[in-house]
C-alpha cells in the first residue's frame, strides 16, 4: 500500500479555479484557459503511488509544476480538484478535504521539508533553527536540546550549533535545513530542488550523504529536481513533468531506455550517463548475443568472434574462453584494485555495477565484461560497443526516434 | 460673462460640517473628555514630578551606563554625559524633564496602537487601503489646523500635547510595522508553515523576528517626531522645552530663545545617538 497516493491532482493558480477545471474537462490547454480566464493551470491530472521507503523524483523544466504538486502534500498549496491520499496510523488522510488540525497535526509528525532557498530563520542560531519544528509543536526544551544535538551531529555540523546561518557555506546552510526536517522525526520527506542552489561539486557530495542517510533512516521522500542526473542518482520512482502534466512516470532504467517523447529524450541525451547508469541499462541482454555454432550454451561476446562464455544447462556462466585459451575469471567488487588487475582477466559485473567501473574496467583488461545476476546467470554483456554508444547517446530505442 | 455654473458657485459648508461635528462632541461627551484630560495629566505630572526628585547627577549617570550598556563605545558615552551637564548648566533641566516624559508617553501610545495596527494592516489588504489615506492625511495637514479641536476637547495642559504630538508621529511606527511584516520573505513563512505553525506562532516565530528591525527604526522615527511636536505642544499649553521658545518669540528674546532651542538640539541628537542600531547586530534576540 503507498505512502502518499496522488490521484488525479489539479492545482489551479487563479481568480476562478472552478472555471478552469471545467474547460479543462472540455478538452482547452492551459495555454487557452490561462488567455481566456488568468487561472493557472500548475498541475493537471497527476497520480503517483509513492511507496514506503521509495525516493520518488518528480523530474522537469522549471515551471513544469513540480513545485506546485510537492507543496499539495503538506498543504501549502490547496488542491483544486482530485485526492492526495496519506497513509497515517490505518487511516487514509485526503490533503484535498482534511481540516486544520489534522493537517497540523501530518505537519508536526508526519512530514516535513527541506527548502531550496534553505528558508532558515537568520536570527536564530543552527541550533535554534534546527530547533523550530520541536518548538512550534511544544517539545520541552530540554528534550529539544537533546534531539537537536542528535540531528546535528548526524548532518556533522556538531561545532556549529552557535553560528547563525550567514556564518555558515551554501552546504552547510542546507544541511541545517536536513537537520530541522530529521528533527521532527517525520517519515515522509519533501524535498524541493534541496540542491539546485549549491555548486555542483557541494551537490554531488550532498546527494551521496542523502543516499547514505537514507540508508539507515528509510523515510518516503518525495524530491524535485530539474536535472535528470540528480533524479537517476536519488530515485527510485521518477515522474517526468511537462506543462503541468506527468508525461511519464517509472524507474531510472525505464526512462533512459524509453523516453515516451521528444522533452524526455532531451532530458535523457543531456545526462552524464557515467554517474548514473548501472551496468544493467548499459548492457547488450543476453538474447541478443549469438551462439557459437561450434559448441551448444555458449555465447559470443565480443565482434571478432574470439571470446566466448560457456553456460550450463540453467544458463549460469561457467568458464569464458579467448582464442580458445581459458582465461581467468573474477567477480566485480567495490574495492577491487584496477592496477595489479592482470591484462586479459574476464571481470564479471552484475546489474548495480556502475557504468563508470564497467568502462575502467574495459580499458584495463581490454575485455569485454559479462553481466551475471546473483544466482550467477549471464544476462548479458558490456564491451566497447554498449560503452560507445550509450556515451554517444545512441541506444536502440533513441536512435529510432531521433 | 461667468462661466461658472450656479451650482459651483454654492459654497459647500465644509468648515462648518467640521465644527458641527467638534461641537457636538464638546456638547455631548464635555464631561468624559474631561475626567479622561484630567486623568491623564495627572499621570504625566506624577511622572515629571517623580523623575524631577532624584538628584540630576544620578539621572545623568543613570543615561550613561545605558549609553555604554548598549553601544560599548566611551566616547559616545563622555559625549552624553557632556551634553546632559550642559542642558543643567543652562538651567532647562526641569523643562528638558518635561520634555522627556512626553515624548515617552507619546511614543509609549503610539507604539501600543500603531505596531498591531501595522500588523493587523500587513494581514489585511482592505485594511491598508483604507487606513493608508488617513496616514496621509495625519502626516500631511498643518498641525495647527487640528490644534484648536484637540483644545477645545481636552482644554489646555499636557494633554492636547500629547494628543498632537501621537497623530503626527504614529504614521512612522504604523507604516514600518507594515513594511517589515509585509517584507517577510515568503519562502521563510512557508516555512513557518511546514513545521506546523499556526497563524499566532507564525506572527510571533516568523513576521516579527524577522521585522524586527524595521520596527525598531519605526520607534526611533516616533521618538525623533514626537521631539519634533514640543514647540508645537508648548503652544495647547503642554510644559517642556517648547515654552521657553514661545515665550521667547513672544517677547523677542534671542537669549532665551536659543538657549531653549539649543536644548532641544541636544536631546534630540543624545536621543538619536543612543537610539541608533549598533551597526552588523541587525538581529538582536529573536
Ligand atoms: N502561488 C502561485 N500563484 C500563481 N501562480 C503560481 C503560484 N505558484 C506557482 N505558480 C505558477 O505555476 C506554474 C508552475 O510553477 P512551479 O510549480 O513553481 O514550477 P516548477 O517548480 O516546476 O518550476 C508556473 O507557471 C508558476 O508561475
Ligand atoms: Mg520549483
Amino acid at each position: 500500500m503507498p505512502v502518499v497516493s496522488f490521484e488525479h491532482v489539479d492545482v489551479i493558480f487563479g481568480p476562478n479555479p472552478t472555471v478552469a477545471v471545467d474547460m479543462l474537462d472540455q478538452g482547452k490547454n492551459r495555454d487557452d484557459i490561462f488567455a481566456k480566464t488568468e487561472n493557472l493551470v500548475a498541475v493537471h491530472d497527476a497520480t503517483i503511488d509513492v511507496q514506503e521507503g521509495e525516493i520518488c523524483v518528480l523530474m522537469g523544466l522549471s515551471g513544469s509544476g513540480k513545485s506546485s504538486l510537492i507543496r499539495c502534500v503538506n498543504g501549502l498549496n490547496k488542491i483544486t480538484r482530485g485526492h492526495l491520499n496519506i497513509r497515517h496510523k490505518d487511516t487514509l488522510i485526503d490533503l484535498a478535504t482534511c481540516d486544520w488540525s489534522t493537517l497540523h497535526n501530518l505537519r508536526t509528525e508526519r512530514i516535513s521539508m527541506v527548502f531550496q532557498q534553505f528558508a532558515l530563520m537568520p536570527w536564530r542560531t543552527v541550533r535554534d533553527n534546527v530547533a523550530l519544528g520541536l518548538e512550534l509543536s511544544g517539545v520541552p526544551k530540554n528534550k529539544r536540546h537533546q534531539i537537536v544535538e542528535e540531528k546535528l551531529a548526524l548532518v556533522r555540523l556538531d561545532n556549529w550549533a552557535d553560528k547563525f546561518p550567514r556564518e555558515l557555506s551554501g552546504g552547510m546552510q542546507q544541511r541545517v535545513g536536513l537537520a530541522r526536517a530529521l528533527a521532527t522525526d517525520a517519515d515522509i520527506l519533501l524535498m524541493d530542488e534541496p540542491f539546485s542552489a549549491l555548486d555542483p561539486l557541494i551537490r554531488e557530495h550532498l546527494q551521496d550523504e542523502l543516499i547514505q542517510l537514507q540508508k539507515d533512516l528509510k523515510k518516503t521522500i518525495i524530491f524535485v529536481s530539474h536535472d535528470l542526473d540528480e533524479a537517476l542518482k536519488l530515485g527510485n520512482l521518477i515522474a517526468i513533468m511537462e506543462g503541468g502534466k506527468i508525461v511519464q512516470i517509472g524507474s531510472p532504467e525505464d526512462i533512459v531506455s524509453n523516453p515516451v517523447n521528444e522533452y524526455v529524450a532531451q532530458f535523457v541525451a543531456s545526462m552524464n550517463p557515467l554517474k548514473v547508469l548501472s551496468c544493467a541499462s548499459l548492457m547488450r541482454p543476453v538474447e541478443t548475443l549469438e551462439n557459437d555454432d561450434r559448441k551448444t550454451n555458449s555465447k559470443i561476446i565480443d565482434p571478432k568472434n574470439q571470446t566466448i562464455c560457456t553456460l550450463d544447462d540453467q544458463g549460469r556462466l561457467q568458464k569464458v574462453t579467448h582464442s580458445g585459451n581459458d582465461i581467468s575469471m573474477i567477480s566485480f567488487k567495490e574495492d577491487l584494485d584496477l592496477k595489479t588487475l592482470p591484462k586479459g582477466t574476464i571481470v564479471t559485473a552484475d546489474a548495480d555495477t556502475p557504468m563508470r567501473a564497467a568502462v575502467e574496467i574495459n580499458f584495463v583488461v581490454g575485455l569485454p565484461l559479462p553481466v551475471i545476476d546473483r544466482i550467477g546467470k549471464l544476462i548479458g554483456v558490456v564491451g566497447n560497443k554498449e560503452i560507445f554508444s550509450t556515451i554517444l547517446g545512441k541506444t536502440n530505442k533513441k536512435k529510432s526516434m531521433v | 460673462m461667468n462661466w461658472t455654473p450656479d451650482f459651483l458657485l454654492e459654497k459647500i459648508p465644509f468648515g462648518k460640517w467640521v465644527k458641527f461635528f467638534v461641537d457636538g462632541l464638546t456638547d455631548n461627551f464635555h464631561q468624559e473628555f474631561r475626567i479622561f484630560s484630567d486623568s491623564l495629566e495627572w499621570v504625566i505630572q506624577g511622572t515629571i514630578m517623580s523623575m524631577a526628585k532624584v538628584p540630576p547627577l544620578i539621572l545623568i549617570v543613570l543615561l550613561c551606563i545605558l549609553a555604554y550598556w548598549l553601544h560599548r563605545k566611551w566616547v559616545l558615552t563622555i559625549g552624553v554625559a557632556g551634553a546632559m551637564l550642559l542642558i543643567l548648566n543652562l538651567g532647562y533641566w526641569e523643562q528638558t524633564l518635561q520634555t522627556v516624559a512626553l515624548v515617552i508617553y507619546a511614543t509609549l501610545v503610539s507604539v501600543l496602537f500603531g505596531i498591531p495596527l501595522g500588523i493587523a494592516a500587513a494581514h489585511r489588504k482592505w485594511l491598508f487601503t483604507a487606513i493608508r489615506p488617513v496616514l496621509d492625511l495625519m502626516q500631511t495637514i498643518p498641525t495647527f489646523v487640528y490644534l484648536i479641536p484637540t483644545l477645545m476637547l481636552f482644554g489646555l495642559g499636557m494633554v492636547p500635547g500629547l494628543i498632537s504630538t501621537v497623530i503626527f508621529a504614529i504614521p512612522a511606527p504604523i507604516r514600518l510595522t507594515y513594511l517589515g511584516v509585509t517584507s517577510v520573505p515568503e519562502s521563510l513563512i512557508d516555512a513557518g508553515k511546514a513545521f506546523g505553525a499556526s497563524k499566532r506562532q507564525l506572527l510571533w516565530k516568523v513576521e516579527l523576528p524577522h521585522a524586527m528591525p524595521t520596527i525598531m527604526a519605526g520607534l526611533t522615527q516616533c521618538i525623533m517626531l514626537s521631539l519634533s511636536m514640543v514647540v508645537i505642544a508648548a503652544l495647547v499649553g503642554a510644559d517642556g522645552l517648547g515654552k521657553p521658545v514661545v515665550r521667547a518669540l513672544n517677547s523677542v528674546n534671542i537669549a532665551m530663545g536659543f538657549e531653549a532651542g539649543l536644548a532641544i538640539v541636544i536631546v534630540a541628537i543624545v536621543l538619536d545617538r543612543i537610539l541608533k542600531q549598533p551597526e552588523g547586530k541587525e538581529y538582536i534576540g529573536g
